[in-house]
């Protein structure tokens, strides 16, 4: 290219118009999901937290209080790798919100917002990459209780059904995540109002001990705490013992938020300047 | 497809962010088929109109139809036949160029082996090919404007918005960003091209408009805007910059005009509408000891149109706004 004479390759590229037909929000999504999955593939290094973090929850937590709740600490993780499943995932949720929330400060969201495609997609893609996240932090936490002694009574089948049920409720607990990374101003503001809301959801639960120790007024917080009730039917899953309606409990929540949020992100987005 | 003969026509356009006036009632008319500049310094609302116009934010008051449809009602139908290519870098700096542009051709409907085919194309028509498998992080500048640009031609718009696309660049990078929009126009695409650059309006557009504070306070050719300046410029160079203050109150008292005194210390200008009173004005520089070292008396420059129409410089205008900050 001279910059003075437009060259042969040049006319041949802009040569070629017409538009291919438009595709649906579907193929959008998932064209976003193919991009989370090639940032995951060129910075690697933010899987880290989704490897590191299960492993010392896992560890830690089995050897810390496995003897003093429940004599050794493999009985215990028994008990607590449901839960360590749960917290991990749930933790991971909260990047949604933050590296939403660093994208969106970037010009190619202009780019984005004035292509003739679904809206919400580029958002929504995202979230679907962050199943690879969910499921490899789930897939760890397992692994390691296996080593450690985790002996689900469901087998293999049971682990991977209780995998689907905690990505499927990650995914609408993400729009809580996503909905505060439209709405504050930077990725700081967005972790701490991330962390205000999952300490109490996390740990005021039955993710540690059970909660027929705690006093009355905790104990009706955590009947109702949909971690909780998550935990509770990968508990169930996990040693065979589900009820439809520890499912279906589990999946209020998630559903509830999605049907509420994702309007509000939408409206959010569409605001964004 | 109706082709109307006016790709962009805007009417009191008005964008207010709390108390800044962004855009305060800009009126434009954009010939399809041309490239129209837009000029303007830093603040005066260059990036808010375009991002108006392609959709991106509301306007606030006014109306406008781009390429036939109506802004506000027929936004949808208008994203698919214009393109943007941002002030700042809408490439996604983790992903390959490639990979940029085979998600963009995804998006808008490319299936199978053809979404590589168009990456690829458009890889090689804009010089990097060699640059295909490099994260845009690590894209030079020129690299980067280029890329950014073939990302808004996967699919060939009618109407390309290029906010400052030389801004930073390099001669030979700017040059090579100049073919582009030449063999864009020349392929048919209107262009709406914002610059700070007074010589890329001159040299690209067929009409420009100038902006400040939001609002258009001149519109027309490059010539027009020129003329309506003066009929020419004397530019005087001293040999010794000591003079320029007693040369500029000289010739100001001759010829009733400010002198402008450019960023060469022994240079100074005067916009003139009487040939023979210049010169008769220039021959008393040397009898006041005043020792000239060489005048011309042309054309104005753009610069000079700016100065001339907002009483500033595009630089100084500039120096001014970082001050108060
Ligand atoms: N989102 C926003 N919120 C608040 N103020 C804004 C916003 N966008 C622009 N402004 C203000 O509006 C004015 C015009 O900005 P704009 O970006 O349109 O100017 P510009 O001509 O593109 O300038 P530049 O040459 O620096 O890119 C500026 O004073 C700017 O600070
Ligand atoms: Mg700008």
């Amino acid at each position: 290219m001279n910059g003075l004479q437009p060259d042969a390759r040049l006319h041949a590229v802009l040569a070629a118009r017409g538009r291919p037909p438009r595709v649906g929000a579907l193929s959008n999504t998932m064209a976003f999901g193919w991009r989370a999955l090639l940032k995951i593939k060129h910075v690697p290094e933010q899987l880290f937290d989704a490897i590191i973090t299960p492993v010392m929850f896992t560890v830690l937590f089995t050897y810390i209080f496995g003897g003093a709740l429940a004599g050794t600490p493999r009985q215990y993780l028994q008990f607590l790798l449901p839960g360590i499943m749960v917290q991990t995932v749930v933790f991971a949720t909260m990047y949604t919100g933050i590296t939403l929330n660093t994208d969106l400060s970037k010009g190619i969201y202009d780019r984005f917002r004035s292509l003739p495609i679904w809206n919400l997609s580029p958002i929504v893609g995202a979230m679907f990459g962050d199943f690879l996240r969910y499921t490899l932090s789930s897939a760890i936490v397992v692994v390691v209780g296996i080593v450690l002694g985790f002996r689900p009574a469901s087998g293999l089948f049971g682990i991977l059904a209780a995998m689907v049920l905690l990505n499927v409720c990650a995914f609408g607990f993400g729009w809580v995540f996503t909905t505060l990374g439209l709405a504050l101003r930077t990725p700081g503001s967005v972790m701490t109002f991330s962390w205000l809301f999952l300490m109490p959801l996390t740990f005021a639960s039955n993710v540690f001990v059970d909660s027929s120790t705690m006093p009355g007024w905790l104990r009706a917080f955590v009947e109702v705490n949909p971690v909780a009730l998550l935990v509770t039917a990968l508990r169930g899953i996990l040693s065979d013992t589900a009820s439809w309606s520890q499912i279906g409990q589990a999946l209020i929540a998630p559903a509830l938020v999605t049907a509420v949020l994702a309007p509000v992100a939408l409206v959010l987005y569409k605001r964004k300047k | 497809m109706s082709h109307p003969e006016f790709a962009i026509e805007s009417e009191g356009l008005v964008k207010h962010f709390g108390k800044t006036k962004a855009v305060n009632g800009v009126d434009l008319r954009v010939r399809a088929g041309t490239v129209y500049g837009v000029l303007g310094p830093n603040g005066a609302g260059k990036t808010t109109t375009v991002r108006m116009l392609a959709t991106l934010i509301a306007p606030d008051a006014g109306r406008a139809t781009v390429l036939g449809h109506d802004l506000v009602r027929e936004g949808d139908a208008l994203r698919r036949r214009i393109s943007l290519t941002g002030q700042y870098a809408s490439v996604d700096e983790d992903l390959t160029g490639r990979e940029n542009l085979m998600l963009l051709a995804k998006l808008q409907g490319f299936r199978g082996i053809d979404v590589k085919r168009r990456a690829d194309d458009l890889l090689e028509a804009f010089d990097l090919t060699d640059a295909a498998t490099k994260q845009a992080k690590d894209y030079s500048g020129g690299m980067r404007r280029r890329l950014d640009i073939a990302a808004s031609l996967v699919v060939v718009p009618d109407l390309l918005f290029l906010d400052e696309p030389t801004t930073g660049l390099d001669p030979r990078s700017r040059n090579q960003v100049w073919g582009i929009v030449r063999a864009l126009v020349n392929d048919g695409t209107t262009v709406l091209l914002t610059t700070q650059y007074l010589d890329e309006a001159d040299e690209l557009a067929a009409r420009i408009a100038v902006i400040d504070h939001g609002t258009v306070i001149a519109e027309g050719t490059s010539a027009e805007l020129k003329a309506s300046v003066g009929s020419g410029t004397l530019h005087v160079n001293l040999r010794d910059p000591a003079h320029r203050e007693r040369a500029g109150q000289l010739l100001t008292e001759r010829l009733g005009v400010v002198a402008h005194f450019e960023t060469d210390p022994a240079a100074l200008s005067l916009q003139v509408s009487d040939t023979a009173r210049a010169a008769e004005a220039l021959a008393e520089l040397p009898r006041a000891n005043i020792p000239v070292a060489g005048f011309s008396l042309g054309q104005p420059s753009l610069d000079e149109v700016f100065f001339a129409l907002t009483g500033q410089t595009a630089e100084n205008k500039e120096e001014n706004k970082e001050r108060a900050q």
